[in-house]
């Protein structure tokens, strides 16, 4: 009996290491890494990490966020309670937070058209965003000056030129 | 004995390309309004800097080469294939100043894209341009696509006869109304009506997904200067699967289709003449190619397992299939995922219907449907002659607008073209080889960039050599215009040098 225990739970052990190697990539993984092996992640537990750009867009309960790693973004599909751990979305003027995403991966989603995306179980913000100050660039302000002090003198030049 | 331009032809040339010049640094307000109206201050700068230095060249080519004569057809064709490419110096210059791009010659690369209504980008952080910058790429491609000496013609009243030179020097032949400012007119009706209407029903379906009015409003806008224009820019990195959103793609599968249509044929349209529709060689044509070039994408696609549902074969199989024959560009799909999931006999496909592209007198590039008829119609004339009697008479005849006659010289010219588009493509495969990339990938990016389409297997990017880009750079010019301006261009440089 003791025996059987022990051999129960050496190959729950065993499977389980087997299992969570095959199904679950624990080492965060970039878009481009995703989207060059695809096959390879389809189906299994991913770990993605990237800023949410642009905006969260609503399908019912569920929301679609944009992350990107860096040279590409993926899709990520989120209930409602995940999407509320995200505060700011990428853009010109705001600086998105800086996700880690869990979830499982798809090559082509049968359920969303056969879109590459991840389903996400989990989300953590590793750094929030924020808003961008914009400081006016003195060099182009000044290239501006001159190059209409410029316009102007042609175009009082032409006028001359008319008469 | 090669005669040598004259001064009185630089002149003519001069102040023709200045006035199409001022044209541009007009419409370069527009970016501005929107960054003005965003609160964006370095991107308004970059746009009053570029509009300075525009109208500023507008000036002086207008005020110091004035000229009151019409132009002759060597300088229509001459000022047409020069305005597109200094469009392409001024429209890059808020591009460069942004600093979204690494040089300026990917500025070009990118302004010529626009205009072309290519669709290949090299911009980088797209998900972090300014809404100025991001309006202006696909405000090119609207431009670009109803030709930019066509703004001209539409604004400024050029001289009576000239204007035909500079309208056929765009790539278009046909006249829609018997005034050709008119027919410039007509074309900007058309495109501003079906903008309205395409954002606004863009706008509702962004809306619907959670999109605040303003956001939807530019997205929809963008999305359908684009689609219209068969152009294939979007204003975030991952094109039309941003969006997560069949309706979006169900829509600007119709835009693309009506982007592809001749304008004589949205004509008839709009004055109750819908059989048109189904009489025109050139979209008989068109279906029987999408339908063609969809089999044996859906076959290739079917071998790879990846799609097995007709529903996912129809959002990316039939998708980026129509993306491609319109010369669009948009992709639901990633650049390496034709390379690496899609197998040849579907990337054949998609190649095949990117290299014939929609109709004449419409915003697409490539062959064209009218050419692929005119073709056909050719062979089967030339079969029949062989069957029937030696005395018998043929005279085939084809429906495209009105009942014309197969004529030799129509063949010739149609051929002519065909066979200088298609050694467009082999050219650009070409360098792309001798770079080192796979041929299948090089054949694929040499024609998405001659034939205006814009779908990307992942050789277009910042790193790629910059002899490719410049390459990729001249077919987009060469595939926009139809060669015509561009042969004349050359004609006209070399009697510039060895003339007398």
């Amino acid at each position: 009996m003791k025996d059987n225990f022990k051999i129960f739970v050496f190959s729950f052990c065993f499977l389980f290491l087997i299992l969570s190697f095959k199904f679950c990539f624990a080492k965060v993984l970039s878009s481009t890494e995703l989207i060059e092996n695809a096959k390879e992640y389809d189906g299994k537990v991913v770990v993605y990490q990237g800023e949410a750009i642009g905006e969260k867009i609503k399908r019912g309960n569920f929301f679609w966020v944009n992350v990107s790693s860096g040279k590409q973004a993926i899709g990520v599909w989120l209930p409602q309670n995940l999407m509320d751990k995200i505060k700011y979305l990428g853009n010109y003027k705001t600086r998105g937070d800086w996700i880690e995403v869990k979830g499982i991966f798809h090559q082509a989603c049968f359920e969303h058209g056969g879109d590459l995306d991840i389903h996400a179980e989990s989300i953590s913000v590793i750094s929030s965003g924020g808003i961008k100050e914009e400081s006016l660039d003195i060099d182009k302000r000044n290239l501006a000056m001159i190059l209409l002090g410029g316009l102007i003198l042609g175009w009082i030049l032409s006028l001359f030129r008319k008469k | 004995m090669i005669l040598k331009p004259n001064l009185e032809d630089l002149q003519n040339i001069a102040y023709y390309l200045g006035k199409i010049i001022l044209g541009l640094g007009l419409v370069m307000f527009i970016p501005l309004g929107i960054g003005l109206f965003f609160g964006e201050i370095n991107p308004a700068l970059d746009f009053i800097i570029a509009i300075e230095i525009t109208l500023l060249s507008g000036l002086i080519l207008t005020k110091f080469c004035f000229s009151n004569r019409d132009l002759n057809w060597m300088q229509g064709m001459v000022v047409v294939a020069l305005a597109w490419l200094l469009a392409m110096f001024l429209g890059a210059i808020p591009l460069y100043l942004s600093g979204h791009w690494n040089s300026y010659l990917d500025s070009c690369f990118e302004a010529m894209s626009g205009f072309a209504t290519t669709g290949l980008t090299l911009v980088q952080d797209l998900d972090h341009l300014s809404f100025s910058h991001n309006f202006w790429r696909h405000l090119m491609m609207f431009v670009g696509g109803q030709g930019i000496v066509i703004i001209a013609l539409s604004f400024f009243v050029l001289g009576a006869s000239g204007v035909f030179k500079l309208y056929v020097g765009e790539g278009r032949e046909e006249r829609i109304l018997p005034n050709i400012v008119h027919t410039s007119r007509f074309i900007w009706l058309v495109s501003i009506t079906y903008l309205i209407l395409g954002t606004a029903i863009l706008t509702f379906f962004l809306r619907l997904d959670g999109l605040n009015f303003m956001q939807a409003l530019f997205h929809g806008m963008c999305i359908f200067m684009a689609a219209f224009d068969t152009g294939g820019f979007t204003p975030n990195s991952q094109n039309i699967l941003y969006y997560h959103s069949f309706a979006i793609e169900l829509v600007t599968c119709v835009i693309m289709l009506l982007g592809a249509m001749n304008f004589n044929l949205h004509y008839h349209l709009w004055t109750a003449k819908r059989k048109e529709i189904f009489q025109d060689l050139e979209m008989r044509t068109f279906f029987s190619t999408l339908i063609f070039t969809f089999l044996i994408v859906a076959f290739g696609l079917s071998q790879t397992h990846i799609y097995p549902k007709t529903m996912l074969l129809f959002r990316k199989g039939f998708y980026q299939l129509l993306s491609g024959h319109t010369g669009t560009g948009y992709s639901t799909v990633y650049a390496k995922q034709f390379i690496q999931e899609w197998n040849p006999l579907s990337l054949f496909g998609l190649i095949m219907a990117m290299s014939l592209g929609g109709a004449v007198c419409s915003t697409t590039g490539a062959i064209k449907m009218l050419r692929v008829g005119v073709i056909f119609k050719a062979l089967k004339e030339d079969l029949k002659k062989i069957i029937l009697p030696e005395r018998a008479i043929l005279a085939e005849k084809f429906h495209h607008i009105k009942e014309v006659f197969l004529e030799d010289r129509l063949v010739r010219s149609t051929l002519f073209i065909t066979l200088a588009y298609l050694g467009l493509y082999i050219l650009g495969a070409l360098v792309g080889m001798f770079y080192g990339y796979p041929f299948l990938e090089s054949l694929f990016e040499s024609t998405s960039a001659a034939a205006n389409v814009g779908l990307s297997c992942g050789i277009t990017q910042v790193s790629m050599p910059s002899f490719l880009k410049i390459i990729y750079i001249i077919q987009m010019w060469m595939g926009r215009l139809e060669f015509m301006a561009i042969f004349v261009l050359v004609g006209f440089l070399i009697a510039l040098i060895r003339g007398k």
